[in-house]
């Protein structure tokens, strides 16, 4: 069903109970951050991983998607299901304007344009008025899902996220897994075979493109509901670079590596910061050794030792 | 290569596992100290302030109260979601009961929204943002040491006084530099001065000044107000160096600058700036011997008006906090605070003084210019005292901050 094979339903099985047991073990605002990252990792991953696309411009999309999520839920009261739509919804609507123009170059001049243009929105952050400068929104209310259930303790919340973050990963691997995602992958492997056969590839690009600055903005959403503030951290080109660095370390091209490696920058982020200065030494020496030792990315890894497509 | 794998999979299982502390009897308070431990602020605050709340545990006397006391330390990398992060966890998991310093103004607002919400007492010292007691301010949350208000109030109205009187701004173009700007603006005018002009540049990646040197230099203006911070300050003061534009008297102020600031551009080049902290290690014998005491923590940095903030704050913490008796200031961060906002405190860093409503500590402010390299008797002797304004000048009025808390 949903084209699992039966080794990703084994892994879907496990990440499905981990989801569900590990709120027990460790702190759940941590978890919620990590699902956040791995479903904006998982939309990233859809294009560098399954179209070939290196947008390293992302961060505009989940910064976007955080500022109308808190905005909307903040000044307008929007309920939180609906904010994090509108954040998705927005993310998706400057996805077609980004990928409209940035679809058509290639390869390298693809990755400068999507920088370019993300630049251009942080830019837009800084001055708006709307956004705060660099203080933020801050102060967003959970709010009430659906208008009655308080999402103000933590569990609650939690369980949203859990299931925002399933949802959007289900949506994601579906797409990979239709006719469409298989020619998604032709384009990957050899686009100008792919105009060959009649495919029209810049459409495929561009729809690849806007599905996944959509689930990018509904990450970016859920994840300035989650802590209560959307800042410019969140636009920020090193927001970009971050991504990437999740998805190469948890394995491109894979469905689960982009959570593994949302886990891991998070909890380096997270559990290092008592050793101050060193954070950023031991952040570079793990992703140095992670280069080396597992070209695949951790999942890709695991995968080919397995011999299976996860 | 299998071993290494395996090796590199177990350390990060391993740092994933959450920090299991045993529980001691007694309860034990804790103060966290949230600052930038490797990035831009790490110097004005960073290890040094973490030192100088170590010394007013020491200070304090609270060990010999019997009360058991801890400090954690962690770096909020300048980011706002892993600064609230850590906060949350802080207290939720290991019952942190003061968060203190948290420079970065998005930060450290976010971080008061935690504390309040988890009831905690937080002590900030480190942000410059006038919100944290104006619109945004709760009763769980102090602020020390400096806002951006006080800073525009004794720069700009002092340095009129002293005959500085048509002023020309270089501006960072983003909320805090046009504020920083306003605010001065609203001082020189209200002494008297006149602004002639003001430039602004685009905020981040401007790192030449010239052209917005030369336009200040054509104004004619006595003093060059730069509203911007850290490495664009120091561009700023480095470049009007070069350009040699104070050498026909014009005055360039800085409106927020630190002591490591000025040590790191060097007194040949920053001689001669205004500035203004409401703490220098050199004013009097107790500030004299409060850094002594500190330097044989921080030996490499001196403290600033930042670190000597976490310093007071924490010190006026404990006194309440043992007056109270440990477990009672565990249960209640905001009745703490209100303590801690009736009783008037006494320390060597900033001398007696008072806490207001809306959690602003009242500081006089004063207006430094930098030592000639002539007159510097050391490498820490950078400042000499230019003008002083009253603790009532340099903060608002209680009626124009908007403050929820004062108007209940």
């Amino acid at each position: 069903m949903w084209g699992f094979s039966r080794a990703q339903a084994a892994a879907l099985l496990v990440m499905v109970v981990l989801v569900v047991v590990s709120p027990a073990v460790l702190y759940p605002v941590f978890l919620m951050k990590v699902l956040c990252f791995a479903l904006f990792a998982c939309a990233f991953n859809l294009l560098i991983g399954y179209v070939g696309l290196l947008s390293f411009g992302h961060a505009a999309f989940f910064g976007m998607g955080s500022y109308i999520s808190a905005w909307t839920a903040k000044n307008w009261g929007l309920s939180p299901e609906l904010a994090i739509l509108l954040g998705g919804l927005v993310g998706m609507a400057l996805g077609v304007i980004v990928g409209w123009l940035a679809i058509k170059r290639q390869g390298l001049y693809f990755a400068m344009i999507t920088l370019a243009l993300s630049q251009m929105i942080y830019f837009i952050c800084v001055e708006a008025p709307f956004t705060g400068g660099e203080d933020g929104i801050q102060q967003v209310p959970r709010g009430r899902l659906f208008g009655f259930i308080s999402l103000n303790p933590d569990m609650a919340m939690y369980w949203v996220t859990a299931i925002v973050f399933l949802a959007g990963f289900l949506f994601i691997h579906r797409i990979v897994h239709s006719p469409f995602g298989q020619v998604l992958k032709a384009i990957r492997e050899n686009e100008p075979r792919a105009v060959s056969l009649g495919y029209r590839t810049n459409d495929y690009k561009l729809i690849a493109f806007v599905l996944s600055t959509f689930v990018a903005g509904i990450a970016g959403g859920t994840k300035a509901i989650v802590f209560g503030i959307a800042t410019l951290t969140d636009v920020h080109w090193s927001m970009s670079g971050e991504v990437v660095l999740i998805t190469l370390l948890g394995g491109l091209g894979t469905i689960f590596g982009p959570v593994v490696g949302a886990l891991v920058v998070s909890a380096m982020e997270n559990y290092l910061a008592q050793f101050g200065a060193w954070v950023t030494v031991t952040q570079g020496v793990i992703f140095v050794a992670c280069v080396l030792a597992f070209r695949r990315g951790i999942v890709g890894e695991i995968g080919a030792k397995l011999r299976l497509a996860l | 290569m299998l071993l290494s794998r395996r090796g590199l999979i177990g350390a990060t299982a391993a740092a994933a596992l959450p920090a299991v502390r045993a529980r001691a009897q007694a309860p034990v308070l804790k103060l966290g100290v949230l600052n930038d431990m490797s990035g831009t602020y790490r110097d004005v605050s960073g290890p040094t302030s973490v030192a100088c709340v170590r010394q007013a545990v020491e200070d304090s006397g609270a060990a010999a109260r019997g009360l058991h006391i801890e400090v954690l330390s962690g770096d909020h990398q300048n980011k706002p979601d892993v600064g609230a992060g850590i906060a949350r966890q802080w207290i939720d998991r290991d019952g942190v009961d003061v968060i203190l310093d948290v420079p970065t103004s998005s930060v450290a607002l976010a971080v008061a929204t935690v504390a309040k919400e988890k009831n905690k007492v937080y002590i900030n010292s480190g942000a410059g943002t006038p919100d944290l007691t104006g619109r945004q301010c709760n009763a769980n949350t102090l602020h020390w040491s400096y806002d951006t208000y006080m800073l525009a109030a004794s720069t700009g109205a002092a340095t009129v006084k002293g005959g500085g009187d048509t002023w020309f701004f270089i501006t960072a173009d983003y909320v805090f530099g046009q504020q920083l700007q306003r605010d001065a603006t609203t001082f020189v005018t209200r002494s008297g001065g006149r602004v002639l002009g003001a430039a602004a540049y685009p905020f981040p990646d401007t790192s030449d000044f010239s052209s917005f040197l030369l336009q200040a230099q054509a104004s004619r203006a006595k003093v060059i107000g730069f509203a911007n911070a850290g490495g664009d300050t120091v561009n700023c003061i480095k470049q009007a160096h070069e350009f040699g534009i104070t050498q026909n008297g014009t005055r360039l102020a800085a409106l927020l600058a630190t002591l490591q600031v000025v040590h790191a551009t060097g007194l040949e080049t920053a001689q001669g700036l205004l500035l203004t902290e409401s703490f220098y290690w050199d004013l009097n014998d107790r500030t004299r011997a409060f850094t002594k005491r500190v330097v044989s923590k921080s030996p490499t940095n001196y403290p600033n008006l930042e670190q000597a903030g976490a310093y007071a704050g924490a010190l006026h913490y404990l006194k309440i906090a043992a007056d109270m008796g440990a477990a009672s200031a565990k249960a209640d961060g905001a009745a703490t605070v209100a303590r801690m906002k009736a009783t008037p405190f006494d320390d060597d860093a900033f001398g007696k003084g008072s806490i207001r409503e809306d959690g602003r500590v009242m500081l006089p402010a004063f207006l430094f210019e930098v030592k000639k390299p002539s007159e510097s008797r050391g490498e820490w002797d950078l400042y000499k005292l230019v003008a002083t304004t009253p603790a009532e000048g340099a903060a608002p009025p209680l009626a124009e901050e908007h403050c929820p808390l004062v108007h209940t």
